[in-house]
C-alpha cells in the first residue's frame, strides 16, 4: 500500500487501444487488436519530487501522464491519491479530485481557448468550482499572472491567446493550472515546444512553484538533458513499459538497461571538443501493436542473449534507488 | 592562388510582405562558405535563419522576396538568374533538406519515381533504368533495401523518410546541401543516426554542408563555423570551437548558459528575460536591447555594424569597438 | 488596479470585428458589398407598403400587360397590377420563409450535431447514418416531398426547407467539435473539473461559430431559391399576396407575348437576394479560414 510520502501511486497500470477497424473488418477479423500503449506500468510518486516520465515518441509516458489525472481511463490496474484509490472515481468526487490535480500541456498554441480572454481563462477553474466570483476571482488572477511573469496583470488579463507569444502563452497556461493550488501537477513536455532562450526561465518557474507552493510534479519529456537539470527521480520508458527506474543520480551515474545507454549516448553535447561515441541500435521502435516477444528491447539490443527473446524480465532492484528490467547476468 | 569560395553571400536582405505589415526576415547577412565546409546556422523561431536557408535556394515563399545583396555560387549571382538555369541549380549543384519528412515527400509516387524525376530532369538524356539503378545505389548508402524502391512513402517511418529525403538531396552530386532542421520532427537515436548518415556521406561526396536548427548542441558538434542569429540580423560568426569557448555577443553567452548538458551534473542554468522580439515592430537600434544585460544608451539608437573582434570571430554589438578589442 | 475591469465580452467584440472588416482586403469588402444588398433590400420591403405607388394587389389600375412607361416604370401584368408596386413588396414571402428556415435548421441542426457528437459512441453513430441518408437526397426534391405532404404556406415552406437544411447544419458542426474535443484546451477544462454543458457552451460552440456562419449565409442563399423554386411548380403560397417568385411563375407564362417586363424584374430581385447572401458567405469563408501566415 502507500507509504506515507507518497502522494501518487500507479500499480499494475495497462491501457490498450482498440485498432480502428472498418465495418467489413469488424465483421470479418477473428480477434481484436490493440495498441498496447502502457503495458503494465508501477511507480510511486513520493511528496514535493519531480518524477520524470522519459523516452521517446511512442514509450506510452503521455498516456501514462493522462491516465494519472483521469482524462483517460486504465483499461486495468490502479491509480492512487494520497491514499484515495482514485482509478474507478466519477461524478462530483472527481471533480472534487480534479482540484488537486492538474496537467499542463505541450503545445503552447493549442492549451489556451482561443475565444476567451487569458484572464477569462485563467480564472475560470474559480468559477467552475464557484470558489470565486467577480472582483475576488479578478484579484487572485492578476496576483498569479503575477507569479508567472506575465507583467503588468492588468495588461494581460484582456488579452486573447493569438496577442501572446508561444513563452507568453505558456506561462498563462502554468496561471491556470496553479490557481486552483493543487498538490500535484502532470507537465507533459511543457518545454519541448517554446524557444530555447525561455526554456529555463518555465522550468524556473516550475521549480519555483514546487517550492513556495509545496507541489509535486510528474514531468514528462523525451529530452533527457532537461530531466538530468530538473528531476529527482526517473523512469525511462520503452514500448509501453518502464524498463529502468531511479533517482536522478544513480541513473546518470551509472545507466545499466541497453536501452537507457543507447538513449544517453544519442544526446548532443553542446561542446564542439568533446567526442560523443554514439551506441548503435539495429532497427527501430516496432509498432505497439506487434510488440517483440520476450523483452521488448530484444530486437534492436546490442547486448542480446537467449532467454531475452523467451522471458520478458521484471524490473529489479539493482542497488538501492534504482530498478532495471533486463536480463543481466 | 586564390581559392574561390564555393558560396559567398553578400548584404543579404529578405523581406515579407504581409497583410499586416513589412516583415525584414533576413537583414544585412554576408558571409563565405568554402568547399567542403560545414556551417551551422542557429537561432530561435523569428531569427531567419529558415529564410536565409531558403533564399540561398531562391525558394523564399510568398510574400517573401530578396530585396537586396547578392549571392554567388561558384560566382554565379544567382538572384539575378533566369529561372530554368535556377531550376538546373536546384537539386543540382544545391541540394536541399525539409524539416517535415512527413510531407515532403509525394503521397502517390513511389520511391523510385521521386529519384527517376529528379535525376531525369537534371540530366534528360538518362533513361528510367539508368536512373532507376542509380537510385538504388543511393538507397544502399543510405541503408535502405534497395528492393524497396517500389514501395510508397507511408511505408517508411520517420527516420527511413528522411533518409530518403537526404538521398534525393545529394543524388546528383551537388556541392552543397542545406538541411533545414532535418531532425527537430524526430527521436534523439534516430537523430543521431540521420546526422551521422549526412556526415559520413558529406565526407564521401566532399560536399559542403550548411546546418540549419534551433539546437544549439547539434550545431556545436558538428559544425566548423557557426552564424548565430537573432531577428534576422547576424549577432555572430566564428569558428565553432571559438563560440564555445568565449562567446562575444549576449545573446549567445547567454543561450549558452540556459542550455542543459547531459553530461555536467548540478548545472545552474541562467535564463534570458524577455522574449525574441515582434518581427512586425522590431525594437529599435540593437534588437537585441531590450533583453541585453549590458545595454547601453547607443544600444537602443543605432543597429550595431558587424565588426571583426578577431580574424575570424565576427560579432554585431557595441561592447565591441572599432579595433575589435572589448570596451569597458 | 480597479480602473481597469474586464471588459463585457460579445458585443464589443461584435462591433469591433465588423468595423475591422475594411481592413481586411477583397473578403471584407465582399462581405460588406453582400451586406449592402441584403439590408436595402430588407429596408425596401420593410418600408415598401407605404412606398407603392398604387396598392399592389388591386388588379386593374392599368391597362393590362402595358409595357413600362412613366407611369408605371415596371408596366403591368396580365392582372393589370402595377408591377413596381409589387416588387417593392414583394420580397417579403421569401425574407420571411428564408429566415424562418434558417431558425428551424440552427435550433434543430447545431444541438443536435453539438451534443451528438460530443456524446460520441452508438448513439452518435446511428444519428449520422440518418442524417447522412437525408443529406444524400437532392434537396429540391426533399423540399418538393415535404411541401406536397404539408401544403402551402409560409411556415410550411420554411419547415420543408429546414428539412433539407438541418444536416448541413449537422455535418459542419460535427466535424468541428471532433477535432475541437482533441485540442488540449477542452482537454484542459475537462481536466480542470469542468461539467459537460461548460465545455461545450464555452469551449466547443464558440470555436464552432465561425463555421456555422457559413452555412447560415449558404442556408439563406439557397432557401431562397428553393422557395421559388417551390411557389414554381405550384406547392408555395398561392393566395395573392405580392410575391416575387409568383410574379416570376405567371411572367414565366407570358414571356411568349413578349411581355419581357412581368418577369424580369421579380427575377433579378430574387437574384440580387440570393446573390447578397452568398456574398456574404464566400466572403465570410475566406476571412474566417485564413490563410497560414508566416
Amino acid at each position: 500500500m502507500l507509504r506515507l510520502s507518497e502522494i501518487v501511486k500507479v500499480e499494475n497500470l495497462r491501457k490498450y487501444f482498440p485498432v480502428q477497424k472498418s465495418f467489413l473488418e469488424q465483421i470479418f477479423a477473428r480477434r481484436m487488436r490493440y495498441v498496447k500503449a502502457v503495458d503494465d506500468v508501477t511507480f510511486p510518486i513520493k511528496k514535493g519530487e519531480i518524477f520524470t516520465l522519459a523516452g521517446e515518441s511512442g514509450c506510452g509516458k503521455t498516456t501514462t501522464g493522462r491516465l494519472v489525472v483521469r482524462l483517460l481511463n486504465p483499461t486495468s490496474g490502479k491509480i492512487y491519491f494520497n491514499d484515495l484509490d482514485i482509478t474507478e472515481l466519477q461524478g462530483e468526487k472527481l471533480r472534487l479530485l480534479r482540484r488537486k490535480m492538474q496537467i499542463i500541456f505541450q503545445d503552447p498554441y493549442a492549451s489556451l481557448n482561443p475565444r476567451m480572454r487569458i484572464g477569462d481563462a485563467v480564472g475560470h477553474p474559480l468559477e467552475m468550482h464557484g470558489l470565486a466570483k467577480g472582483e475576488d476571482k479578478e484579484k487572485v488572477v492578476l496576483d498569479v499572472l503575477e507569479k508567472v511573469g506575465l507583467t503588468p496583470p492588468q495588461q494581460f488579463i484582456n488579452l486573447h491567446p493569438h496577442q501572446l507569444s508561444g513563452g507568453q502563452r505558456q506561462r498563462a497556461a502554468l496561471a491556470r493550472s496553479i490557481i486552483l493550488q493543487p498538490e500535484f501537477i502532470v507537465a507533459d513536455e511543457p518545454v519541448s515546444m517554446i524557444d530555447v532562450s525561455l526554456r529555463t526561465t518555465i522550468i524556473d518557474l516550475m521549480l519555483g512553484f514546487r517550492k513556495e507552493l509545496g507541489l509535486t510534479y510528474l514531468f514528462i519529456t523525451h529530452d533527457l538533458a532537461v530531466a538530468k537539470y530538473i528531476s529527482d527521480r526517473i523512469a525511462v520508458m520503452y514500448l509501453g513499459k518502464i524498463i529502468e527506474i531511479g533517482s536522478k543520480e544513480r541513473l546518470f551515474l551509472k545507466p545499466m538497461h541497453p536501452y537507457t545507454q543507447a538513449l544517453m549516448s544519442a544526446i548532443p553535447v553542446p561542446d564542439p571538443k568533446r567526442k560523443r561515441k554514439p551506441i548503435e541500435l539495429k532497427g527501430e521502435v516496432p509498432s505497439a501493436i506487434n510488440i517483440p516477444s520476450g523483452c521488448r528491447f530484444h530486437p534492436r539490443c546490442p547486448d542480446k542473449k537467449e532467454t531475452c527473446a523467451l522471458k520478458e524480465p521484471e524490473l529489479v532492484e539493482i542497488e538501492k534507488d534504482h530498478l532495471v528490467a533486463c536480463h543481466l547476468d | 592562388m586564390i581559392k574561390l569560395p564555393l558560396l559567398e553571400i553578400d548584404s543579404l536582405a529578405v523581406d515579407y510582405q504581409t497583410g499586416r505589415g513589412r516583415v525584414r526576415a533576413v537583414d544585412d547577412v554576408s558571409f563565405r562558405l568554402e568547399k567542403g565546409e560545414t556551417l551551422g546556422l542557429a537561432g530561435e523561431s523569428g531569427s531567419g535563419k529558415s529564410t536565409l536557408g531558403l533564399s540561398i535556394m531562391r525558394l523564399v515563399p510568398y510574400p517573401g522576396v530578396i530585396v537586396n545583396g547578392h549571392i554567388k555560387i561558384d560566382e554565379t549571382d544567382i538572384i539575378k538568374l533566369p529561372e530554368h538555369e535556377m531550376r538546373s541549380i536546384r537539386g543540382g549543384k544545391v541540394g536541399y533538406i525539409f524539416q517535415d519528412p512527413m510531407t515532403s515527400l509525394n503521397p502517390v509516387k513511389k520511391i523510385g519515381a521521386h529519384f527517376v524525376e529528379l535525376i531525369r530532369t537534371h540530366e534528360p538524356t538518362t533513361s528510367e533504368k539508368e536512373a532507376l539503378e542509380r537510385a538504388k545505389t543511393v538507397l544502399k548508402n543510405l541503408g535502405i533495401l534497395p528492393e524497396r524502391i517500389n514501395d510508397y512513402p507511408h511505408q517508411f517511418s520517420g527516420g527511413m523518410r528522411q533518409r530518403i529525403m537526404i538521398g534525393l538531396a545529394i543524388a546528383l552530386n551537388p556541392s552543397l546541401v542545406i538541411a533545414d532542421e532535418p531532425t527537430t520532427a524526430l527521436d534523439v537515436i534516430v537523430q543521431e543516426k540521420i546526422l551521422e548518415l549526412l556526415e559520413s556521406l558529406r565526407k564521401i561526396y566532399g560536399m559542403a554542408l550548411i546546418l540549419i536548427s534551433h539546437d544549439l548542441s547539434i550545431i556545436l558538434e558538428r559544425c566548423d563555423r557557426i552564424i548565430v542569429m537573432y531577428a534576422g540580423h547576424m549577432a555572430e560568426y566564428t569558428t565553432g570551437a571559438e563560440l564555445h569557448r568565449a562567446p562575444k555577443h549576449p545573446y549567445t553567452e547567454r543561450l549558452l548558459r540556459s542550455i542543459p548538458n547531459i553530461e555536467l551534473s548540478d548545472q545552474k542554468l541562467s535564463a534570458i528575460p524577455g522574449s525574441p522580439p515582434n518581427m512586425l515592430n522590431p525594437p529599435e537600434g540593437c534588437r537585441f536591447w531590450p533583453r541585453c544585460p549590458y545595454v547601453m544608451e547607443i544600444c537602443r539608437l543605432k543597429v550595431p555594424p558587424l565588426i571583426a573582434a578577431e580574424p575570424s570571430h565576427l560579432v554585431r554589438c557595441f561592447l565591441y569597438g572599432e579595433k575589435g578589442a572589448k570596451i569597458e | 488596479m480597479s480602473e481597469v475591469k474586464i471588459k463585457r465580452r460579445i458585443f464589443p467584440d461584435f462591433v469591433l470585428g465588423f468595423s475591422s472588416l475594411t481592413s481586411k482586403g477583397p473578403s471584407g469588402w465582399m462581405v460588406i458589398l453582400g451586406l449592402i444588398i441584403v439590408l436595402a433590400l430588407v429596408i425596401m420591403t420593410a418600408i415598401g407598403p407605404w412606398a407603392t405607388p398604387y396598392d399592389p394587389i388591386k388588379s386593374n389600375v392599368g391597362p393590362i400587360r402595358a409595357p413600362p412607361s412613366p407611369q408605371f416604370p415596371m408596366g403591368t401584368n396580365h392582372l393589370g397590377q402595377d408591377m413596381l408596386s409589387r416588387t417593392l413588396v414583394g420580397g417579403s414571402i421569401m425574407l420571411q420563409v428564408s429566415a424562418l428556415s434558417v431558425l428551424v435548421c440552427f435550433f434543430i441542426g447545431v444541438p443536435l450535431g453539438l451534443f451528438s457528437s460530443y456524446v460520441g459512441g452508438f448513439f452518435d453513430g446511428a444519428l449520422s447514418l440518418v442524417i447522412d441518408a437525408v443529406y444524400a437526397f437532392p434537396g429540391l426534391v426533399i423540399a418538393i416531398a415535404v411541401a406536397a405532404v404539408l401544403g402551402p404556406g409560409v411556415v410550411n415552406m420554411a419547415l420543408s426547407i429546414a428539412v433539407v437544411y438541418v444536416p448541413s447544419y449537422f455535418r459542419i458542426v460535427r466535424s468541428q467539435v471532433l477535432s475541437i474535443k482533441e485540442l488540449a484546451y477542452t482537454e484542459a477544462a475537462r481536466a480542470t473539473g469542468a461539467k459537460w454543458y461548460t465545455i461545450i457552451s464555452r469551449y466547443i460552440f464558440p470555436n464552432v461559430i465561425p463555421s456555422i456562419v457559413v452555412v447560415i449565409t449558404v442556408n439563406f442563399a439557397d432557401a431562397v431559391l428553393t422557395a421559388a423554386g417551390l411557389t414554381f411548380i405550384g406547392l408555395g403560397v398561392t393566395y395573392d399576396i405580392p410575391d416575387w417568385s409568383w410574379d416570376l411563375t405567371n411572367g414565366w407564362k407570358y414571356l411568349s407575348s413578349r411581355a419581357w417586363w412581368i418577369i424580369s424584374f421579380p427575377g433579378l430581385m430574387i437574384i440580387l437576394l440570393a446573390l447578397g447572401f452568398t456574398l456574404i458567405g464566400e466572403g465570410m469563408s475566406e476571412l474566417l479560414n485564413p490563410k497560414l501566415q508566416r
